[in-house]
């Protein structure tokens, strides 16, 4: 089938659409189910639909349904800091979180749409000589791994963000941070867009409000010929069945609800994760700034507000709500990292639902069930590794065998006490 | 905040208390296969919706179950 390009956006276009006052051409159509696809991802989100586009850039698989229960990125893609990064601590994570930031990194050209990506800088601020060492230790394994990170002092750090306090005063004093130039945050919403825009452009069908009620397997060791040993062959929906040979769970929180639906388990527990935004200032903090024995961390957007991050909550819930102590929370730690935000107002907070695994790794590719394919347990770090595993899921989807990149994060590790311990390079103490 | 209710010590704010997850059966040591055991340290079932799960107060130093709505976060009655 031929690759076909969305409407290109450019100055011009907007000065002709300005001056005739035409509306803009839809991101992706709507359309009606159809009886059987060659693959069915669910999941709307950057995961689901990086894994859609790369299905029909690299491997021109295109008769391809997403279906999300709600709006495409209204989970996890929407929810997140947007903050992206690759300094992590495996080697087996690295490879992912380093693609996946080589290609937001291109993305805007890619895909010709903006997603105000902006390279930034991450400092992780050390304040204390135990944590300068574990910022030391994540250097040297970064290096190996070809990443740039790098360990810096007091001076430097107030070299990059002036209005920080270097002073020995301070309540929690700075002595030093890992630094990580090609961090930055870009925009999370906008990322989604790019991807369904251009995968639709190819053939691929988004199907908004669609939820996956079951899905139809045949031949497994379970009731309804669900479970190991079985194959799947499409699903229920509430806008009726649809047959496929492949479905793909991509969705992160309720990764668990899906999976049972197939009577595949997964060692996944769903916590949430709140942040919240202040009212817009002007721009004064030109990096990512965390902390993590402060449990939190911080970047200015273009618009100027400080969008704040903490620790997944303490009790899994699948509740969205967010919860007063949070705030009070990382209020306290904020002021005791930058006491000059004081008056500013908090615009609003919210939480999104985090997958999280015993190893703090994903599970992805094969299971035990035919056809059926999991992108899960991205727990805190789904969106920075979203183009990168999207791209490795397709590659596994059309050969039906794990992806040399995915095959360290298999679910068969559990089993095989082959963890992946990622923990150590959360942004903050979870 | 959650509000737990205690056994001992009744309602009182989820920081007093230390989450302990959803509560499932150990299968005995001397008789489990490697893989049931993996099994039982790893896999959840993560329910959404009623959950039996297991709480330590810090206060009375206890630890119980609970039931408890993991979609709307309301509490069952203690169970010691």
């Amino acid at each position: 089938m031929a690759r076909k390009k969305p409407a290109r956006y450019s100055a011009f276009d907007l000065v002709k659409r300005g001056l005739k006052n035409e509306e803009w051409p839809r991101l992706w159509d709507h359309h009606d189910l159809n009886k059987s696809y060659d693959a069915i991802i669910i999941g709307g989100g950057v995961h689901g639909l990086a894994t859609a586009y790369y299905l029909a850039k690299d491997h021109g698989i295109t008769n391809v349904a997403v279906m999300d229960k709600g709006y495409l990125g209204g989970g996890g893609s929407g929810r997140n800091t947007a903050i992206v990064r690759s300094n992590y601590l495996t080697p087996e994570g690295i490879n992912f979180y380093n693609r996946s930031l080589e290609l937001y990194g291109s993305m805007a050209t890619d895909h010709n749409l903006n997603v105000m990506f902006s390279e930034r800088g991450h400092l992780t601020l050390a304040h204390s000589d135990a944590s300068l060492r574990t910022m030391r230790w994540r250097a040297e394994v970064n290096k190996l791994q070809n990443i740039n990170s790098l360990v810096i002092g007091p001076d430097e750090v107030k070299k990059i963000v002036p209005s920080l306090d270097i002073s020995r005063d301070a309540a929690h004093p700075i002595e030093g941070a890992l630094f990580h130039p090609p961090g930055g945050i870009i925009r999370h919403d906008a990322v989604v867009w790019a991807y369904a825009r251009s995968a639709a452009a190819m053939g691929t069908q988004m199907h908004q409000k669609t939820e996956v009620l079951d899905i139809i397997c045949e031949g497994g060791s379970g009731p309804d010929g669900k479970g190991p040993g079985g194959k799947v062959t499409g699903v229920r929906t509430n806008r009726g069945d649809v047959s496929a040979p492949v479905v793909v769970n991509c969705t992160a929180g309720w990764a668990t609800l899906i999976s049972d639906m197939a009577g595949v388990k997964l060692p996944i527990t769903t916590f949430t994760l709140q942040a919240a935004v202040t009212e817009p200032v002007k721009v004064f903090l030109p990096a990512v700034v965390v902390s993590g024995s402060l449990h939190c961390y911080v970047s200015q957007t273009d618009r100027g507000e400080l969008v704040f991050g903490a620790a997944v909550d303490p009790v899994s819930t699948y509740s969205m709500r967010g919860t007063f102590e949070f705030t009070e929370n990382l209020a306290g730690h904020i002021l005791d990292l930058m006491p000059g935000v004081a008056k500013m107002r908090l615009l609003r907070q919210w939480a999104g639902l985090c997958d999280m695994t015993p190893d703090y790794s994903p599970v992805m590719g094969v299971t035990p069930v035919e056809g059926f394919y999991v992108d899960v347990g991205w727990g805190t770090y789904g969106f920075k590794a979203g183009p990168g595993s999207g791209e490795a899921m397709a590659n596994t989807i059309s050969s039906g065998r794990n992806a040399d990149i995915i095959a360290p994060f298999d679910l068969a590790r559990f089993a095989e006490d082959r963890l992946v311990g990622e923990k150590g390079a959360a942004a903050v103490g979870h | 905040m959650l509000l737990v209710p205690c056994p001992n010590c009744g309602p009182r704010d989820a920081s007093d208390f230390k989450f302990g997850g959803e509560s499932s059966s150990r299968p005995d040591p001397r008789t489990a296969t490697p893989e049931q055991w993996r099994d039982y340290v790893h896999l959840k079932t993560n329910v959404a919706g009623n959950q039996k799960e297991t709480w330590y107060c810090r206060g009375c130093r206890t630890y119980f179950s609970l039931h408890r709505d993991t979609v709307t976060n309301i509490f069952g009655a203690p169970q010691s």
